[in-house]
């Protein structure tokens, strides 16, 4: 017999941020106090509806007792938690990372939140020297383990390459990828168990992958765009949405979100629809919907053409 | 069920049950997002048994698949609830103080040896015998089921058959305990909860109560036919007889989706008049003397919808309907006001208040304020003050009599197996099935551009194949009593000897509602989609074109992909 963990009685926990003291029910994340407490805490890998993967590190606080600094949307808090976020330590880690990945990754369609972030923490990517030049088509994701090239010390190494369109739904933008894992987490136990990308190499080489790197459509992928739903710096999007930015009429002032339902089976997911001029650009769901916690299907997130075939 | 027609059971439940039957359901394909809910109770422990004739993408998360055959849904719930009685695992306080008719159902389920069963579904004997006691010693358990239970002439007596488990162990009206019918649609359970179910008035009140009739009547200030109407198979029988001479079809595509669709083709095309209201220019608009264009309620109008956990939510204009459509209550009012009756322009708001109005335990505590606050609300929500009812029928488990309130009656139904009995002349069942990316008629997903999508084939097992001498790839002739369609062949690892599938979504390509049985089921109008006879019959000596086809089809088709756990 199953036990199903009907969860504790969560007493309140006392934990000290930046020397305020805030009374937290137990089993908080320190990100939950630092957001209840109204603090701008950065993120990138970090999402509501997803398990915590420390993979981006740019959450980090100090924690007294702790020598390394602690990923904050992953450690659950403890009654007496003495937490610093407003130490040049902290401060120090967060614009290495977001200096790092801006050095190597295109961070331009990451969004406002990242843009103010990078200023905030000083990140200086330019200081590495020039981009170094772009990977062909395909060849990042074929790379030998432990095989590299020794660096040539006046360029900065980049993830840049092409983008990869190998459907007619999605494309994959790996230059603009941080191996966050979201897309992973989210093809995986956290929402659609196909399994169909994981990380695959080493070190800079890691990358996105699916299976052996086959194009998608010869991989698991069933298209739920729950990948794409998930991440963080538009590495994963629509050909929609590509189609649209490539053509220059990508225009997010004149976008409208509305909430609705969809019109397939009779689950009732919610769904945003993202209008421009009219059009469906791209379809959403909010992450804090019993239903779908944020996850769709491949006919829920992409079946609305048949409004749009005038 | 039991004087409600609605799932018991809140999604959420299912992540936090121990044991999970998913009955004539392939929900990982055709519900993707319940699917989700329930690997998170796989993942937090729970057991899966899927009872499907094919091996589907469900079936291979499941701890146990009953591959049964076709149609022979009751005889292995009985023998299920034979094994339960026979070890004494039954829910006797349960029985007793909430049920009645346990001992017809006793005597109903006697003749259903395992070893029967064994012979009559095709499971083995033990594999029913390990599922029965699952399902019994489980503390909570969902069964759930979809078309493969109501998409046959006795689809009712299947449901019975179903719930009739659920009594006997007393898997229902406790959180993670329920059954739980996926709906095919997404207001399939709202359009039923509207009254557009024959003998029902809105909010599930039965048509023929006096008493409510005349609430209903004093409200709408017009008279209501004091006695149930027509369903859609009636509707069609009466169009036979020469009775029903003008139809107004609203969002319905019968000259595609009937079984036996020539048949139907044919009583649309005899009618007088015949008017559609539809999205699309469908198949049957045209045959129709009149067209009313309508809008894409879900995104270009207002509106509320009702899913299969009776949450009600509400739908939002997102974008400007093409053309001349307009939204379905506009046309309505219109048609009443040309009819003489001035129903003036109600808002969507106006006329959802006007349902809660004598929807007064179902729907009368949902405002569109609370639906946009709360996400939804799952009926009963009688009042304003009421946070509507996530699990249903908790009232069998009070202890106080009059709170525990009318008793729950088993059913005690008959087995009885698919009307297209398989013979020498017709030996192969044909079942229909639903693809991941694809929808019903089509119609909706046919506009989108899906990797996944493969042209329409007749799936079937390779031993099938070898026995007619077919390969991978022929086109065939699929001959059934009704009719006979061509379609190429495909070797498919869900089928299994003796079962061939196809969907019903690419008509344009394999018309297969020609041989479907229109055979229905007297108490709920469904025909018998799931149950064909048929024989496979190489096509004559292939001309020039032919070839060409079947070579194209060859490149374009992918081979058969390996499966992949998971996927």
């Amino acid at each position: 017999m199953t036990t199903i963990d009907l969860g504790t009685i969560r007493r309140l926990v006392s934990v000290t941020v930046d020397d305020v003291e805030h009374r937290v029910p137990e089993g908080a994340t320190i990100m939950d106090v630092l957001d209840g407490a109204g603090c701008d805490t950065p993120r990138l890998c970090q999402a509501p509806n997803l398990t915590p993967v420390n993979a981006c590190r740019v959450c980090v606080v100090e924690v007294e007792g702790s020598r390394p600094l602690v990923p904050s949307c992953a450690r659950r808090v403890e009654d007496g938690m003495v937490v610093r976020t407003d130490t040049e330590r902290v401060a120090h880690s967060r614009r290495m990372v977001l200096e790092l990945l801006e050095s190597a990754n295109d961070m331009s369609q990451a969004g406002d939140d990242v843009a103010r972030w990078s200023v905030e923490y000083g990140a200086d990517p330019e200081r590495y020297g020039p981009p170094g030049p772009p990977a062909a088509a395909g060849e990042r994701g074929n790379r030998h383990p432990g095989h590299h090239a020794e660096p040539d010390g006046e360029t900065r190494a980049t993830v840049a390459q092409p983008v990869t369109v190998d459907n007619d739904l999605y494309v994959r933008d790996y230059a603009r990828c941080i191996l966050c894992y979201k897309c992973v987490e989210a093809c995986g136990t956290d929402a659609q168990n196909t399994f169909a990308i994981a990380v695959a190499g080493r070190g800079f080489d890691a990358t996105i992958s699916t299976e052996f790197a086959v194009p998608l459509p010869d991989s698991a992928c069933v298209y739920c765009g729950n990948c794409i739903g998930v991440c963080p710096t538009g590495a994963l999007k629509s050909v929609a949405e590509h189609e649209r930015r490539e053509a220059g009429i990508w225009d997010p002032d004149d976008e409208t979100v509305t909430s609705t339902i969809c019109s397939f089976c009779g689950v009732g997911c919610t769904l945003e629809l993202h209008v421009q001029h009219n059009t469906i650009v791209n379809v959403t769901s909010p992450h804090d919907h019993s239903v779908t916690h944020g996850h769709l299907c491949i006919k829920g997130r992409f079946g609305f053409q048949h409004v749009q075939n005038l | 069920m039991f004087g409600a027609g609605g799932g018991t059971s809140a999604y959420q439940e299912v992540e936090e049950t121990d044991l999970v039957i998913l009955w004539g359901s392939n929900a990982r394909d055709t519900h993707p997002i319940y699917f989700h809910h329930v690997l998170k109770g796989l993942h937090n422990g729970a057991e899966l048994y899927v009872v499907d004739p094919r091996r589907t993408s469900s079936a291979k998360w499941a701890t146990g698949h009953l591959a049964l055959d076709v149609g022979t849904d009751i005889a292995l719930a009985h023998a299920m609830g034979r094994v339960i009685l026979d070890e004494g695992l039954e829910n006797r306080a349960f029985i007793e103080r909430a049920t009645t008719g346990i001992d017809e159902y006793r005597a109903a389920v006697e003749p259903w040896t395992l070893a029967r069963a064994q012979e009559v579904t095709g499971v083995d004997a033990a594999l029913i015998r390990d599922t029965a006691l699952a399902y019994a010693t489980a503390d909570r358990a969902q069964l759930c089921w979809t078309l493969g239970i109501t998409e046959h002439h006795n689809a009712v007596d299947n449901v019975r058959a179903l719930i009739d488990l659920a009594l006997l162990t007393g898997h229902v009206g406790r959180w993670g305990s329920g059954v739980v019918p996926l709906r095919g649609q997404n207001n399939v359970q709202g359009g039923g909860d509207m009254g557009s179910i024959p003998n029902k008035l809105p909010g599930g009140y039965d048509v023929e109560d006096e008493v409510e009739r005349a609430r209903f009547e004093r409200v709408w200030g017009a008279p209501i036919p004091p006695r149930k109407g027509l369903h859609l198979s009636q509707m069609f029988e009466s169009m036979e007889r020469g009775e029903i001479r003008a139809v107004y079809c609203v969002g319905e595509n019968p000259a595609e989706s009937e079984a036996d669709v020539a048949h139907a083709r044919k009583l649309l095309t005899g009618l007088d008049h015949l008017v559609v209201q539809d999205i699309f220019r469908t198949a049957t608009a045209e045959l129709a003397d009149v067209v009313l264009p309508s809008c894409a309620d879900w995104c270009e109008y207002e509106g509320t919808v009702t899913s299969s956990e009776r949450r009600v939510q509400r739908v939002r204009k997102a974008i400007d309907p093409p053309g001349l459509a307009r939204p379905d209550t506009h046309i309505i009012c219109d048609l009443a006001t040309r009819l003489g009756h001035d129903w003036g322009a109600p808002t969507a708001e106006q006329v959802w208040d006007e349902l809660r109005s004598v929807s007064l335990n179902w729907h009368a505590g949902m405002s569109y304020a609370r639906l946009t606050e709360l996400g939804g609300l799952q009926w009963p929500c009688p009042s304003e003050d009421h946070p509507g009812t996530p699990t249903m029928h908790t009232r069998l488990w009070e202890r106080d009599p009059a709170a525990r309130g009318k008793p729950a009656p088993f059913a005690g139904v008959e087995h009885a197996g698919p009307l297209d009995v398989l013979t020498a002349e017709f030996p192969l069942r044909l079942t229909t099935v639903r693809t991941l990316d694809s929808y019903n008629s089509g119609v909706q997903t046919g506009g989108y551009s899906s990797p996944l999508r493969r042209d329409e084939a007749l799936c079937i097992d390779p031993a099938d194949a070898e026995a007619l001498g077919i390969a991978d790839g022929e086109r065939v002739r699929v001959v059934s009593r009704r009719g006979a369609v061509e379609a190429p062949i495909r070797f498919d690892g869900a089928a299994r000897p003796g079962l061939a599938f196809i969907t019903p979504h690419f008509s344009e390509q394999v018309d297969v509602n020609l041989i479907t049985n229109e055979a229905w089921d007297p108490q709920s109008g469904t025909s018998e989609f799931k149950a064909t006879a048929i024989r496979i019959e190489p096509l004559p000596p292939r001309q020039e074109s032919l070839v060409a086809d079947a070579e194209r089809q060859e490149r374009d088709v992918p081979d058969v992909r390996v499966p992949v756990a998971g996927s």
